[in-house]
């Protein structure tokens, strides 16, 4: 198991499972993200349910957690191999000849994903571990709402998500179809797996942006 | 026409190697491109220099022996050949050709553009094989019927010709397609399967100790490979080991 | 039979190899650690051997001057192998293989030899699929054939256009498996540069590091060579551009003797010369003459329209066509034996019908092919009313499926297309049916020193059918050495290892180094291949397709006058101490200047006209070859004595009690 888990291919797989896990949980997370264009308290009985639900909280939460942790130190670790798989650069390397641009620049479309998970994590996460655990403060149910949309209000932050998520769609354009060639998969649903990758793509990136943008647009006044 | 070449001159493994200019005239759309070589390395004797050394045999796109980095690609800007089967008259008068060596930590220079692929060999020497012992009494030929799309597939995996332009082409020069060629043929044959989980483990075990890097599925390698051998062999590489690995 | 002794087992015909095997020395398994093999040459027939000796428990070290035993060039055949399965049901027997290679070598090879190979061929196949060769299978899951030149019968297995490439990589799994194991040492960029004899017995090679320079012994109790044959003396060829006789010929400078040198195979189908920079010549797999049909314009005006560029060929009616094969032999139409073939084209290129700019070249047309398949296509797929637009649509897509590669890889050549105009061939050198003389063990006539492989000269006679040499490499290495190698190495069970630190050693160690400095310091003005060049010029002119006594006089002289030249001439660049190409086709190119000479003299002796060798002088009126039974029913065995001009010639007779001598006909 040991020698399993040095090789590269099962550090791909490794890549791979954590990749997909994240993307599934994209889909979880701009579900509910997107109820609070539609209707703020059905996005604020969501978020709370995530917020104090213990299953949530204690299993999920950790797990999320970790798939980051994992898919990104993983990532780095073959990154910094790959790179030494060829101490001679080339003189000239045409790259673009033979392969797209997103899947060449992963490490970098990763990072930039990373970076943000990083703003994230202050806004949204650190807040609600400092509102929950460190100040104690008592449950309120109906906050969600009003807290994200704030968010959105400085124009900066607003560029920021929006850029993240240019680049996130990159990541996924490339990532998510490879993920099940890395596991092993390869065969007649293959054109429909990257069909559907180009979708998902460009659909949920531009959910979130469309999200963040609405709320930019349409401050609570009151 | 007219060429201006830009090629990497190394004495040995141990030198630090750089990138020579050359002005080659008169060079005709019908010649080669190790024929345009063969012409400099004259012009270079006929001088008293020393000529450029790369890697050739066959020059019919079957041996595997070239292996040069013709503008950032390997085997030049033409899919589906090898260096000796590319002519000429793909370039055009006046244009700057870039030639280098396969480049890999795992294909070390042995002098100018020629490198060392031994790391291939060990790959294969570690499982690309089927253990049978040359008898003259192993089954008739016609008692293992194989299934003609198995049998083509394999076929199709079996035509590469380990010539490491998967390697050159790769970002992270990986080997995975080189491996999993030899894998994929034995794996789709009834008489491959038999040892089937101990050639995957060995021979990715070995491609990982020689230094390649990971595959991050970019699909350079079959787009550069001179033979179209298919990604789909990665996969099935990558299927086999994961059932290899859970079987113990 | 004096110093020629062949060694035939006696007994009937069908009987002798078994008989033989039972009879001939055998090494125990626990010796067989104790002793040594040297292979050189890792191709078909040297990677098979060894695979084989290791497999027996012998210890082997293999040589090769490729970077792989797998780029040997055995990976380039394209068509197939022959075996006498019959699994088509079309009459194939073991007998009929063998007379149709006796008969195709035109009655110049060794009836026991041949009915081996006949006999070991199906046994390839078993053990070439067992090892996971991919041959081309139908439907129903079993092996497919193809039929092939100079027979009546389909018994060539394939792997599309690369059979040489999958039996070879077959080979070198196995080598791989016994590297693996520890019993092959494979020494690649090495080449072998001499052999040592101990007591008048093959104990060792001189070989050279080709990427340091440096000079190696190695010592083993039996040495095989199967370093391939001696084609590339032509200069251009379709042989690999390391293609060379050193070991062969260093092998017969220490005694074993030279058989048959002037017995080359000219295929006929290989694309035709571009122009002077031309470094090699690309072979088209016979396998296209089973569907191509191969003409020249009837008339000559046509054909000077055509060579300057003012007609097309596709212009041209049906009746301005000759297809002069279909005329000449309409028993086997284009589907002759290959020097008939190559004979043939060059009688019409020479009475001025060729079809290129250099007027060297004969059409190869698949018009008929794509039309015939494209009518079975569209009725079997119950398009009854298919226009021919629509016909020719479906033939070229059969054709692609059975020639795909070979006419995409026409295409990126001529850069013409050979689905829309006829294809360009002429004859191209592209085998050495002659070789190393070996008794029916392998043996050279230096004892312990075996020869294997396109290296020997045993099979094919004065003419190779197709699909041969890949079973001929096999036999020899899988089903042949294995065995025979032990009757000598029986009697060195307690001979232990053989030390490299001895005078024989020293001394050719002492002559390789001799010849190198010789070649170093030389410092002339030409390079190496300003005299290859002009060795090939000469081999062409006067010993190619045909010879004449005259032309293969003028050619000796030439050749000894360029040899003294290119001693006294030559430029090799760099240093002998470094990877060096220049040194290494230096070496090469010095030996080919001997046998060129001696490939002259062979011809020259052989008053007759006989498979690959067509002597001017010896035709019938129709021009066909006139071979003499009477006086030239013998293997020429040339034995070394200095200068090629002092070679002595040795006579093996051969004796037909199995086959009736025929004039060979394929009317």
């Amino acid at each position: 198991m040991s020698s399993l888990i040095k090789s590269s291919i099962a550090r791909k797989v490794v890549m791979a499972l954590s990749g997909l896990f994240l993307v599934l949980f994209l889909a979880l997370h701009v579900t509910i993200n997107f109820t609070s264009v539609i209707s703020p308290d059905t996005f604020n009985q969501w978020s709370h349910f995530m917020g104090y639900n213990g299953l949530v909280q204690y299993i999920m939460q950790p797990i999320l957690i970790l798939g980051v942790i994992v898919h990104f130190v993983m990532g780095i670790v073959l990154e910094f191999q790959n790179m030494g798989a060829r101490t001679i650069k080339y003189t000239k390397f045409n790259g673009a000849a033979n392969a797209p641009w997103v899947s060449r620049n992963m490490i970098i479309t990763g990072l930039v994903v990373l970076a943000f998970l990083g703003l994230h994590f202050y806004d949204f996460w650190i807040h609600e571990m400092t509102y929950k655990y460190i100040e104690v403060n008592p449950e309120d149910p109906t906050r969600y709402y009003r807290e994200t949309v704030e968010k959105f209000a400085p124009i900066w932050r607003t560029v920021i998500y929006v850029i993240s998520f240019a680049l996130l769609s990159l990541h996924l354009w490339h990532g998510f179809a490879s993920s099940f060639q890395s596991m092993g998969v390869n065969n007649k649903y293959t054109p429909s797996i990257k069909s559907f990758t180009k979708i998902y793509a460009i659909v949920i990136p531009l959910v979130f942006v469309f999200i963040a943008i609405y709320h930019h647009l349409n401050p609570i006044t009151h | 026409m007219k060429i201006y070449l830009k090629i990497w001159r190394q004495k040995d493994a141990s030198s630090k190697g750089k990138i020579v200019d050359y002005t080659m005239d008169g060079i005709e759309g019908d010649m080669s491109f190790l024929e345009m070589l063969d012409i400099l390395n004259e012009d270079l004797i006929s001088k008293g220099e020393v000529p450029i050394e790369f890697d050739h045999d066959c020059r019919e796109g079957i041996c595997g022996t070239c292996s040069l980095q013709i503008n950032g690609r390997p085997h030049g800007p033409d899919r589906l050949i090898t260096v000796c089967q590319l002519h000429m008259r793909s370039f055009k008068d006046g244009d700057t050709i870039v030639i280098e060596p396969f480049r890999a930590k795992a294909f070390p220079v042995i002098k100018d553009l020629i490198v060392d692929r031994n790391a291939f060999e060990r790959i294969q020497q570690a499982g690309g094989f089927i253990s049978v012992n040359t008898s003259g009494k192993t089954v008739d030929a016609n008692n293992i019927p194989i299934r003609k799309e198995n049998a083509d597939k394999a076929f199709n995996a079996a035509a590469c010709i380990g010539c490491g332009a998967c390697v050159a082409a790769c970002k992270n020069a990986s080997a995975m397609l080189f491996t999993s060629a030899k894998v994929s043929q034995f794996a789709l044959l009834p008489q491959g399967r038999v040892e089937a989980t101990e050639r995957v483990q060995n021979m990715v075990r070995q491609m990982d100790l020689e230094g390649f890097g990971n595959c991050t599925n970019t699909g350079a390698c079959e787009i550069e490979c001179p033979k179209g051998i298919s990604l789909e062999n990665i996969a099935r590489m990558n299927r086999e080991y994961l059932s290899a690995s859970i079987k113990g | 039979m004096g110093i020629l002794d062949s060694k035939i087992p006696s007994g009937p015909l069908a009987e002798k190899w078994t008989k033989h095997k039972n009879e001939i020395n055998l090494v125990n398994p626990a010796n067989k650690r104790n002793i040594d093999i040297i292979v050189v040459g890792t191709g078909l027939a040297g990677g098979s051997a060894a695979a084989s000796f290791a497999e027996l428990g012998y210890n082997v070290k293999t040589f090769c001057y490729q970077d792989s035993p797998r780029r040997a060039h055995s990976i380039a055949a394209q068509g197939g192998i022959n075996a006498s399965k019959n699994y088509q049901g079309d009459g194939d027997s073991d007998y009929r293989l063998f007379y149709d290679t006796v008969k195709g070598g035109d009655y110049r090879s060794r009836e026991a030899n041949v009915y081996r190979l006949a006999e070991v061929s199906g046994n390839i196949i078993d053990q070439c699929v067992s090892q996971g060769v991919p041959f081309a299978r139908d439907y129903g899951g079993l092996l497919d054939n193809r039929s092939f030149g100079g027979v009546l019968v389909s018994r060539t297995f394939y792997a599309k256009g690369q059979t040489g490439q999958q039996l070879l990589l077959g080979a070198y799994a196995a080598m791989n498996r016994q590297i693996h194991r520890g019993k092959i040492k494979s020494y690649t960029r090495h080449e072998m540069l001499d052999l040592v004899l101990v007591d008048g017995k093959a104990r060792g090679i001189i070989a050279r590091d080709l990427v340091t320079g440096e000079i190696e012994r190695h010592s083993a109790h039996a040495v095989v060579i199967a370093s391939g044959g001696y084609g590339n003396l032509f200069f251009l060829s379709t042989y690999c551009m390391g293609a060379n006789v050193m070991a062969a010929w260093r092998t017969h400078r220490r005694g074993a003797f030279f058989a048959n040198p002037c017995y080359t195979q000219i295929h006929p189908t290989c694309i035709p010369v571009s122009g002077e920079h031309q470094s090699k010549l690309t072979l088209m797999s016979e396998s296209l003459r089973n569907d191509g049909r191969i003409w020249v314009p009837k008339n000559l005006e046509d054909a000077k329209a055509i060579r300057e560029g003012k007609l097309k060929p596709t212009q041209l009616k049906e009746e301005d066509r000759d297809y002069y094969l279909e005329r000449r032999y309409p028993a086997f139409g284009n589907l002759v034996p290959r020097d008939v073939a190559s004979r043939a084209a060059k009688e019409r290129c020479d009475a001025g019908y060729g079809v290129n700019k250099t007027g060297e070249a004969v059409y190869l047309d698949f018009d008929a092919a794509i039309m015939r398949y494209g009518s079975e296509k569209a009725l079997t797929t119950g398009l009854k009313d298919a226009d021919d637009a629509h016909i020719r649509k479906l033939g070229e897509e059969v054709v692609e499926a059975k020639y795909g590669n070979l006419f995409q890889m026409y295409e990126k050549i001529v850069d013409e297309n050979p689905y829309k105009t006829p294809m360009m061939i002429y004859p191209a050198v592209h085998y050495t049916m002659g070789g190393l003389w070996v008794d029916y063990n392998l043996q050279t006539t230096i004892p312990g020193c075996y020869a294997a492989g396109e290296a020997n000269f045993s099979d094919h006679g004065a003419n190779r059918l197709g699909a041969s040499a890949l079973m001929q490499g096999l036999a020899d290495g899988y089903f042949v050495l294995p065995y025979t190698i032990g009757d000598f190495l029986a009697d060195d069970i307690r001979t232990g290892p053989i030390p490299t630190d001895t005078e024989e050693f020293d001394n050719a160690e002492k002559d390789v180094l001799d010849k190198i400095n010789r070649l170093m310091s030389a410092k002339g003005v030409n390079s190496v291949d300003y005299y290859h060049k002009k060795l090939g010029k000469i081999m062409w002119n006067n010993c190619g397709m045909s010879r004449n006594a005259e032309g293969l006089k003028d050619a000796i002289k030439e050749i000894a006058a360029l040899r003294k030249d290119f001693w006294e001439n030559v430029k090799v660049p760099g240093a002998a101490d470094d990877k060096n190409q220049e040194l290494e086709k230096a070496g090469r190119v010095a030996d080919f200047l001997e046998i060129g000479e001696l490939f002259a003299m062979d011809a020259l002796v052989r008053n007759e006209s006989c498979g690959g060798h067509f002597r001017e002088e010896y035709q019938t009126p129709e021009g066909e070859a006139l071979r003499d039974d009477e006086n030239f029913k013998f293997v020429s065995a040339w034995e070394y004595k200095g200068e090629p001009k002092d070679a002595k010639l040795h006579k093996e007779n051969l004796v037909y009690e199995n086959i009736e001598v025929k004039t060979r006909s394929y009317k």
